[in-house]
């Protein structure tokens, strides 16, 4: 891993080699400030940064930025994530400077999801760039130039990521895919939620052989299932998702009343198959609307007390079941 | 060495640099010569800036994320659009025809696998053949000839072949 200056505190937990942990803050459909700060505050201890969604499945919520400058006011660490549906490449720019005024330094490329399944599928699209257009033109101005090329002074240092889906067609191409994000400067990237282990491993045993887990910070989607009706829908009717039998059966084999419980103990387990898998350097709850669950996630899976950035010192050995990179 | 570099091609490509009458003239007549073949084999959205022949002849702008650098997260078990299900996703037909049809090259089928710049959205509607032959897809200014090409056209030095 090439050593930079840290962009950011979750930069320098990565470059502490700590396993991370990110979690998930979906912004409210109103302009409530309340819903973002009780969810920050339910966030803050047990993961170390959080995702703001931006217009997550094309339903119109609080802007993302909007969101992240509240959580940077509570002292916690977020991740926005920019989709280039909305937005062309004039918007994005002023929209990340401006980001970065709040005080923002971490950013996720996404192509985003298409308005059609959306709540607005009347809108006109504009996906004038893609996720990998998007994080070159973001690394370029972190090294200080616009995308026409014009300087810009002082430049605005993000960390960079991106996503990947192992769990979608054509599934050879995908670690290919995965380096051309490296290749256009991501620095860590989140995958899809994993339910399906053994396909994710050979997915990462490609990744490994390529040498990306040596570029970038790859983190290990999971999520928590609510009940055997939401695991039967999302192998069924997600596009992009795969959900072992094993999951499914253990949940239809739990009572109703246990469903909670038995769905934060499969995603633990799966946390656990993580922390085995070479290449991973931590993982990322999406806890669809469901913050509660993320520290009994995270308790559960012994992953606290979470190290405070300000506390590290120099890069230290990395802790059992992290990856040295 | 690119095909658009082999001799005649180059040649063309200088001429038409250096003269924008004839340009303007082919940009006529191809312009609507190429769109209806391309429109009517492969579903051209005439971008400018052709990516076919990179993608095993399967046109990225039909995607509906316009994603010009492989298939998003959302592509469907059967390999299927997420957005319009009933449709193939282009980028999952792209990957399998660039590497398996038979007649492509086998610098076409590295393409894949290369990051592509975001659309010149100022090409848009222009005749993408001429653009490649005037190096405009390739980020040459539009209206201007090139002028360090011709500078060094004038004085082929030993500097030009150190280059290569």
């Amino acid at each position: 891993m090439e050593t930079i200056e840290p962009r950011s505190n979750l930069h320098k937990l990565f470059q502490a080699g700590v396993f991370v942990v990110t979690s998930e803050v979906g912004p409210p459909k109103s302009g409530d400030a309340a819903v973002i700060h009780k969810k920050a505050k339910l966030l803050k201890d047990a993961s170390d940064a959080a995702n703001i969604t931006d217009n997550q499945t094309a339903i119109v919520r609080m802007s993302s930025i909007a969101a992240a400058s509240m959580t940077v006011q509570d002292g916690f660490e977020p991740v926005i994530q920019v989709t280039c549906r909305d937005r062309n490449r004039i918007a994005i720019q002023s929209d990340l400077l401006g980001a970065y005024a709040l005080g923002v330094r971490n950013v996720l490329c996404l192509t985003g999801d298409h308005m059609r399944w959306g709540n607005h599928p009347q809108a006109r699209k504009v996906y004038d760039l893609d996720s990998i257009n998007l994080i070159s033109i973001v690394r370029g101005m972190d090294a200080g130039k616009f995308q026409n090329g014009e300087e810009i002074k002082p430049a605005p240092k993000f960390f960079v990521g991106g996503v990947e889906n192992p769990f979608a067609p054509p599934y050879e191409f995908r670690p290919f895919r995965l380096k051309k994000k490296a290749e256009a400067g991501a620095q860590f990237i989140q995958t899809q939620m994993i339910f399906n282990v053994d396909r994710f491993k050979e997915f990462m045993k490609q990744v490994v052989d390529l040498g990306l887990h040596e570029k970038m910070y790859i983190l290990a989607g999971v999520g928590p299932l609510k009940s055997p009706g939401m695991a039967r829908y999302m192998r069924d009717s997600v596009a992009g998702m795969e959900v072992s039998p094993e999951w499914v059966t253990r949940m239809e084999k739990t009572p109703k009343e246990k469903w909670k419980d038995e769905g934060i103990n499969v995603c633990v387990e799966i946390i656990q198959r993580m922390r085995e898998i070479p290449g991973i350097a931590g993982v990322h709850i999406m806890s669809i609307e469901w913050e509660e669950a993320v520290p009994t996630i995270v308790e559960r899976a012994g992953l606290l007390p979470r190290p405070k950035a300000d506390q590290l010192s120099a890069p230290q050995p990395a802790p059992a079941g992290a990856v040295a990179g | 060495m690119k095909w658009f570099e082999f001799g005649p091609i180059a040649w063309a490509r200088d001429f038409l640099n250096t003269h924008p009458k004839a340009e303007k003239f082919l940009d006529v007549i191809g312009l609507p010569a190429e769109a209806v073949v391309k429109k009517t084999i492969f579903g051209c959205q005439s971008c400018g800036q052709c990516l076919l022949h990179e993608n095993g002849m399967t046109c990225p702008m039909r995607c509906p994320k316009n994603s010009r650098n492989g298939p998003c997260g959302g592509v469907r078990a059967n390999g299927h659009c997420e957005v319009y299900p009933e449709r193939w996703c282009v980028w999952y037909r792209a990957y399998y025809r660039s590497q398996t049809m038979p007649l492509l090259p086998g610098e076409w089928r590295k393409d894949m696998f290369r990051v592509h710049p975001a659309v010149n959205w100022e090409l848009i509607n222009t005749s993408s053949l001429l653009n490649e032959l005037t190096g405009r897809a390739h980020g040459v200014s539009p209206q201007k000839p090139d002028e360090k090409k011709l500078a060094a056209e004038k004085k082929p030095a030993a500097g030009d072949a150190a280059k290569k």
